[in-house]
């Protein structure tokens, strides 16, 4: 098998739900060995209950979702309100390379985990915490879920209709916050793969969101300008929307970013009488006029599947995309072509499709290694066989509910 | 001065808008040594895309551009003519890092592949971002912002909770998806960067902008697969709350566990509606949402975002709905410094966001403002490659910089 791109890193995950739990997953697509520390007493969320439906899951081992985010991970049982599970929990630190938690601000530090306590134990160890609001500033101890994120970040109140409400925004804005502690780990393991010096990171989840829309603060600090909602609609490019076809709910996305892409376009629909009308001869003025350029492209849309008009659209040079499904998505020759859907077994909930890992890596291939593990699963070689506790002792902290 | 994550690290970007250049900017923000190279003349798309200071467009005045390309060198040069691919497999020998965007058939017909360019420095790691990646049915398709935000089942969902099928799905504000491909390919560039120092060895990495946004709502997506449903944006009450009206605007606020449940009723004045046991059940709640939301929005409709942000935030996860101007001004972002004055040598003083994380030994740091156009062919060419400035003025009249 090909060398990973993490081999060799150990990382000591205490985060949980969604936006601390998929850091670590991302890590271990990567290669490196991620330790879930969790306990009957405080199951990660996603075990429990799925926050996108609502769904309630039956058993600790039976949710798709904790699976799916999770993916890759070791899990262990250990009560942190025992002394010595407290140490049992220190002990994995001690031979990790990194710890990541998205506990509220305060609660690892109650627990005696803070980054000085464990920068005690292990001094180069690097310490990812996330949280809502970060842990510094009047909201530095706040409570928040993705949809608070995507609100106090600023991209609700510009996602949305025209017409309509600011767009409640949930599970990619927990995993952009974990993509963003992953990419933070990583720059701070390279720093230590050169200094030798580990460190403390503090990651925001909203501002995990502020940084993705730059631009539309930055025309505030420069105009005053307080950038709205408006669909699907840019700033110059017309088409430049999501338009029917045939079929129920089934939508193509046109952009076109030029006259020459403008030209491409109208050739490849036939040229129809209304392509010369003036009010289309410009960038200018086929953005003025685009409400009504709307309907039209919609006219010849309508009358076609999203997948035709990609066809006939992309042979032509024009931007053109369906709004994809996951049933689409699922049967898609190209990403069946890049083998992007990957099967896992599972051994309660059974054969489960996944998406793969977003990166394809020529040296040092990304790999879903194994199904999101079963509560406590990797106890024996955790305990056992890094800590090398006898089996005994382990079978009596299991006893004693401190493996719990 | 404090180390930098990335000191030392040299990274070549021949990218453009938003994607790339962002992917490149994180790695700047964090001390790489990163060149540009834009097209000779008209530079980056970005320089030709809004917000622009004091909305006169500008190639220098664009605040997409200023944003995306802190802390680079900029460069010229034109790869498409001949002795433009050779100075630039000069600049690829002395680099860790190569991130670019173009189609990969281009890349091959320059012979800037990632087999060639190996050939000429082993240790490369080649970050390529594209909207569908490097192999497969689309991989030479076309896609802007908004198709790939389409192309990724998030545009799909949204806006989540409408009424009904009736109106298009959207993308979300701004040029959120490219960012966050270039979020994507940062982490798997790192994590290649990590294996080159280990192993002595780089790689090329494919990115697809399809599949990092698929990545993103991973859950909805697999969906299909294992539950035979195909999620859609319509309303789906969860009984957990949600983004909902009040007085001065929007606000979200979720109650997911019974005690968060119980502390809004309480700070709802306990009403007699709310004392029904069963409501305690989540998924009862849920079955119910029509009966109960229009008895929380009356609640909320007379109190204000701050007011029922400090009162939830006892138990409850909450977050006001901000605008730009909201954001730029919170005490929070005051307190952590997450804006910061640059000033540009074109554009003058402005504000710009910084990062989402404090590294306690390597900060994010400003080194640089966002280069003008062409502003580092002299450092780079003849500082670094040794061409004399004669060359330079040959090399310019014949359009390769």
């Amino acid at each position: 098998m090909d060398r990973a791109a993490l081999a060799g890193v150990r990382i000591a995950d205490f985060a949980w739900a969604w936006a601390g739990a998929h850091a670590g997953t991302l890590l271990a697509f990567l290669g490196a060995e991620v330790i879930k520390i969790e306990s009957l007493i405080r199951p990660d969320f996603s075990r429990t209950r799925s926050l996108t439906t609502g769904q309630k899951f039956e058993g600790l081992d039976q949710s798709a979702v904790f699976n799916d985010i999770n993916l890759g991970k070791l899990s262990v049982r250990i009560n942190l309100g025992h002394p010595r599970g407290l140490e049992l929990a220190k002990a994995i630190v001690q031979i990790s390379d990194v710890v990541t938690q998205n506990w509220r601000p305060g609660a690892m530090e109650l627990f005696g985990l803070g980054y000085k306590d464990l920068s005690e134990v292990k001094p180069d160890i690097i310490y990812l915490s996330s949280s809502a609001q970060g842990m510094t500033g009047p909201e530095g101890r706040s409570l928040g879920l993705a949809p608070d994120f995507a609100a106090i970040g600023g991209l609700s109140y510009i996602t949305g209709y025209a017409d309509g409400p600011p767009t409640e925004l949930a599970g990619e804005i927990d995993l952009l916050s974990a993509y963003t502690s992953a990419f933070a780990i990583l720059a701070a393991l390279n720093y230590r793969q050169q200094s030798g010096y580990g460190q403390h990171i503090d990651t925001s989840s909203s501002e995990a969101i502020s940084v993705l829309i730059g631009e539309v603060l930055m025309d505030y600090t420069m105009n005053g300008r307080v950038q709205c909602r408006q669909g699907n609609r840019d700033e110059f490019m017309a088409p430049h929307n999501c338009y029917r076809c045939r079929g129920e709910d089934k939508w193509v996305s046109i952009a076109v970013g030029s006259d020459e892409e403008w030209r491409a376009f109208t050739n490849a629909i036939g040229n129809p009488e209304w392509t010369e009308d003036p009010s289309f001869s410009d960038a200018h003025s086929r953005w003025r006029n685009q409400q009504q350029l709307d309907k039209l492209v919609e006219d010849w849309t309508l009358a076609r599947s999203h997948y035709e008009v990609m066809e006939i659209l992309q042979q032509a040079g024009v931007a053109a995309v369906p709004s994809f499904n996951s049933q689409e998505l699922y049967s898609d020759p190209h990403l069946k072509e890049r083998r992007f859907w990957q099967e896992i077994e599972h051994p309660i909930i059974g054969r489960q499709t996944v998406a793969g890992p977003p990166w394809k890596l020529s040296a040092t291939p990304a790999r879903v290694y194994r199904h999101g593990p079963l509560l406590g699963e990797h106890n024996e070689y955790v305990f056992g066989e890094l800590l090398g506790l006898p089996s005994d002792e382990i079978v009596r902290l299991v006893e004693e509910k401190i493996i719990y | 001065m404090p180390e930098r994550a990335l000191g030392g690290v040299r990274v070549l970007e021949y990218a453009q808008f938003a994607a790339g250049p962002y992917c490149a900017k994180l790695l700047a923000d964090l001390g790489a040594e990163v060149v540009k190279v834009e097209k000779p003349g008209a530079g980056d798309e970005a320089r030709n895309r809004g917000p622009f200071l004091n909305d006169v467009p500008h190639l220098e005045w664009s605040g997409l551009f200023l944003y995306l390309n802190t802390n680079k060198l900029g460069i010229t040069l034109n790869p498409e003519a001949a002795t433009g691919t050779e100075v630039f497999k000069e600049l690829v020998r002395g680099v860790d890092i190569l991130i670019e965007d173009k189609p990969p058939q281009l890349m091959k017909e320059l012979g800037l592949d990632y087999q060639a360019l190996e050939a000429a420095n082993p240790r490369l790691v080649m970050t390529s971002i594209t909207p569908f990646g490097q192999t497969g049915y689309y991989a030479e398709y076309k896609a802007y912002c908004l198709n790939s935000y389409h192309s990724g089942l998030l545009g799909y969902l949204s806006p989540r909770n409408s009424p009904n099928l009736d109106r298009e799905p959207i993308k979300a504000g701004g040029l959120v998806g490219e960012y966050s491909c270039g979020l994507n390919a940062a982490l798997a560039t790192l994590a290649a960067l990590y294996s080159q120092r280990a192993t002595g060895s780089g790689q090329h990495v494919d990115v697809s902008k399809q599949e990092s946004l698929i990545s993103l709502q991973r859950v909805f997506a697999a969906f299909y697969p294992n539950q035979g449903i195909n999620p859609t944006r319509l309303a789906q009450a969860t009984g957990m709350g949600g983004v909902m009206r009040c007085q001065d605007g929007y606000i979200s606020v979720n109650f997911v566990e019974d005690h968060q449940w119980q502390a809004v009723v309480r700070l709802m004045g306990n009403p007699s509606w709310a004392q029904d046991e069963r409501y305690k059940d989540i998924a009862f709640r849920a079955a119910h949402w029509e009966e109960i939301e229009p008895m929380i929005s009356e609640w909320m409709l007379s109190h204000t975002r701050e007011e029922i942000h400090r009162w939830t935030q006892e138990s409850c996860p909450s977050g006001p709905v901000m605008s730009a101007e909201e954001v730029v001004n919170s005490a929070q972002a005051k307190a952590r410094g997450f804006f910061t004055n640059i000033d540009h040598p074109a554009a003058g003083m402005a504000k710009y966001p910084t990062a989402p994380y404090i590294f306690s030994e390597t900060p994010w740091a400003v080194d640089r403002s966002a280069p003008l156009l062409g502003e580092h062919n002299e450092q780079i060419y003849c500082g670094r490659l040794g061409h004399t400035r004669q060359d330079l003025v040959r090399m310019r009249q014949a359009g390769i910089i």
